[in-house]
């Protein structure tokens, strides 16, 4: 009876596991609900009372479409995909940040349920943090570049399935 | 909406999501308990779908918008479908903590949704 022994050395989840994305994806799956959020929100607001608001509404749907790339760019994250992944990031910051200002300075230019309202509290503020994390794993997973003194080329290691 | 069902579903989103959130951060890798708990989410959800074609004609209408109802409600229909996917492509620890991250997320659209059949306003 062998059988005990090599299950046991084949354990899946040890905790020694160098599963570095691991939180990384946890990000991406958060991306990926808030794009569906923005996608579903912006949806119901264009089809039911655009007239009300469309430059709230537009921007309501522009930044449903960003998060959608920002969840691809960030699945992807290799070579174009990383440079991707920061413009669209960059953008919802910038979004957030410009919106959520302007929407309590001036509450008359935005309705109260755009994401990006009152820096997304509609959303549990998550359209700002979001971007900050998502800026803070991109800088700590740089796909390898060249540029490096002591890396010789290490840039197909982590093409999976791409 | 039926108001027992659906204290029912979020009860279950909740607990599932807990659980799920739990265990993956214990390190489990998604397995027959918290699969079967997101796939018990995902089944509240289609009863769900059938209380609220079925619920008008009874009587029991909507107060709020039908569109933004359904919205909610197909979307919520994906959710836990895409996070049981995601946890049989990737068999990590990670995966079940999205697995509760989804039904937590569930909880949430499904109050959003009774909100928008009962109270308006907001």
């Amino acid at each position: 009876m062998t059988g005990p022994q090599s299950a046991a050395e084949n354990v899946v989840d040890g905790p020694q596991k160098r599963r570095v994305t691991g939180v990384g994806r946890l990000l991406i799956a958060v991306y990926g609900l808030l794009a569906l959020a923005a996608t579903g929100r912006s949806f119901v607001q264009i089809a039911s009372k655009f007239d009300q608001a469309p430059l709230a509404y537009s921007l309501s749907a522009l930044s449903a479409v960003v998060y959608i790339v920002a969840t691809i760019a960030l699945v992807r994250s290799s070579g174009r995909w990383y440079r991707v992944a920061w413009v669209t990031i960059s953008f919802e910051l910038l979004g957030v940040l410009v919106v959520g200002t302007l929407s309590i300075v001036d509450p008359a230019l935005f309705p109260h349920d755009s994401v990006w309202s009152v820096f997304g509290s509609g959303y549990l503020f998550i359209p700002l943090v979001l971007p900050i994390l998502g800026m803070m794993w991109l800088v700590r997973h740089r796909p390898a570049r060249p540029q490096g003194p002591a890396r010789p080329q290490g840039q197909a290691g982590r093409q999976a399935s791409s | 909406m039926i108001e027992w069902f659906t204290w029912l579903q979020v009860g279950v989103a909740v607990l599932a999501g807990v659980l799920c959130l739990f265990l993956g951060l214990f390190g489990r890798v998604p397995n027959d308990l918290t699969m079967g708990a997101t796939a018990l989410v995902e089944l509240l959800l289609v009863g769900q779908l059938v209380v609220s074609i079925a619920a008008p004609f009874a009587g029991n209408t909507a107060s709020g918008s039908l569109l933004e109802f359904y919205t909610y409600l197909v979307s919520a229909l994906i959710v836990p479908v895409a996070a049981a996917a995601w946890a049989l492509i990737e068999r990590s620890r990670w995966s079940t903590v999205i697995l509760g991250g989804a039904c937590l997320a569930i909880a949430v659209m499904v109050y959003r949704m009774f909100q928008i059949w009962t109270v308006q306003g907001l």
